[in-house]
């Protein structure tokens, strides 16, 4: 995984957490690699993982089952999307929109153009 | 747990390096050592070690006092300095002559760090280059067990996939009983390992604060213009990559080097920020 410049690691493995549950490589009930496993993986302080679990956690995405693991919990996919939608809206549209704006770019070609997008990626 | 307490040291009387500093350091970090060519930064991990005195203050290591080199105290550190000098032996003979210090020493290990740094086992130290030599003794300090483990510049000689070798094993290495410091000028190599940052400056800590602190208090971003908030600022391509105070409580990433130079540029802003 390849680091952005601009935002906390903690919230980047946060991100890198959640797209695994969007993309169902990890499901409802599996386990997650450890606190361990995913530093020596990212190359990063397992104090820092341990951050985002915390927070994935009380985002209700993941579980912490005592002295087993963390796992992934039920409607994680839902509490995802919700979590991401606020992030995106609060960090990516500003930019997005500005662009739209200084650009002059058209809703309409926007639009097209999402949708030859979804249409070819998903 | 280590414990500095108002530390003076001086190599001479003209060149002093601690004026009464003091700070504390708790286990399961993975503290970054910071500060300019001379600071003092060798220095101060060898007056943990036990392998310089200080003129006056107090140490306690693990409720040891390190200048008393009680050998107690020396099977929990391992100390792993820039530069060193190794025997003409083989890895073996080696290991036979030095782990006995080490009650805790895991063979076991100790061959798997071998293996995954890619070392030539056959091979006299002597006969291997710097950056071979430096994973040897990187895999001997670690598989000591040792609760304080000190690196100085650790990646120094290590090529490209030795580094990234050195941050998964550290990264694995790294125990809630462990305090493992680590002294740098290489930040870009460590910053996502170090979860504190200490900086020395001018006889003094400059700045002791975890990775959550200081991102809680600055926030790091490209910025196009600078204005008041700006703290700090060196330019770049899109304009300037900034210190800034986190009015907004931004969740940015840290920059060490911008944290470094800014620490140096501009105390007097940072100080009551800090405090």
């Amino acid at each position: 995984m390849e680091f952005r410049d601009n935002k906390a690691i903690y919230l980047q493995i946060a991100e890198y957490v959640c797209e695994h549950i969007l993309l169902e490589k990890w499901q409802a009930d599996q386990k997650i690699p450890s606190v361990r496993e995913m530093a020596v993986n990212l190359e990063v302080n397992p104090n820092t993982v341990m951050r985002t679990y915390e927070l994935l956690q009380n985002k209700n995405i993941i579980n912490n089952k005592r002295g087993i693991g963390f796992f992934v919990a039920d409607n994680a996919i839902t509490h995802v999307k919700s979590y991401r939608k606020a992030q995106f809206m609060e960090d990516d549209l500003p930019t997005v929109f500005r662009n739209i704006y200084l650009l002059n770019i058209d809703f309409e070609e926007l639009q097209t153009r999402y949708n030859t997008f979804v249409k070819e990626n998903f | 747990m280590i414990k500095i307490e108002n530390l003076n040291f001086s190599y001479s009387k003209q060149r002093i390096l601690f004026k009464d500093i003091s700070m504390q350091l708790s286990n399961g970090h993975i503290y970054g050592l910071l500060g300019k060519n001379g600071a003092g930064k060798s220095t101060l991990l060898k007056n943990l070690a036990g392998l310089v005195y200080a003129q006056s203050g107090k140490i306690d290591v693990f409720g040891f006092d390190p200048a008393k080199r009680q050998p107690a105290m020396l099977q929990q550190i391992c100390f792993i300095p820039e530069e060193f000098h190794l025997p003409a032996i083989k890895i073996d003979s080696y290991v036979k002559a030095n782990a006995a210090f080490y009650p805790h020493f895991d063979h076991q290990y100790f061959a798997d760090l071998l293996k995954e740094f890619d070392i030539p086992v056959g091979q006299k130290l002597i006969d291997m280059s710097y950056g071979q030599k430096k994973k040897v003794i990187i895999a001997f300090g670690l598989a000591t067990n040792a609760k304080l483990v000190i690196m100085d510049e650790p990646t120094n000689g290590l090529d490209i996939p030795s580094k990234a070798q050195f941050r998964k094993i550290m990264a694995s290495a790294l125990t809630e009983d462990k305090c493992i410091i680590i002294s740098t000028h290489q930040v870009r190599d460590l910053d996502n390992l170090i979860d504190t940052v200490i900086m020395l400056d001018e006889n003094k800590i400059a700045l002791k604060a975890t990775v959550e602190e200081v991102t809680e208090k600055l926030c790091f971003k490209r910025v196009k213009e600078l204005d008041e908030t700006v703290i700090y600022a060196e330019p770049s391509l899109a304009g300037y990559n900034a210190v800034m105070a986190n009015y907004h409580q931004e969740d940015s990433k840290l920059d060490m080097e911008l944290l470094f130079n800014a620490v140096l540029t501009e105390k007097n802003k940072l100080k009551p920020i800090f405090n």
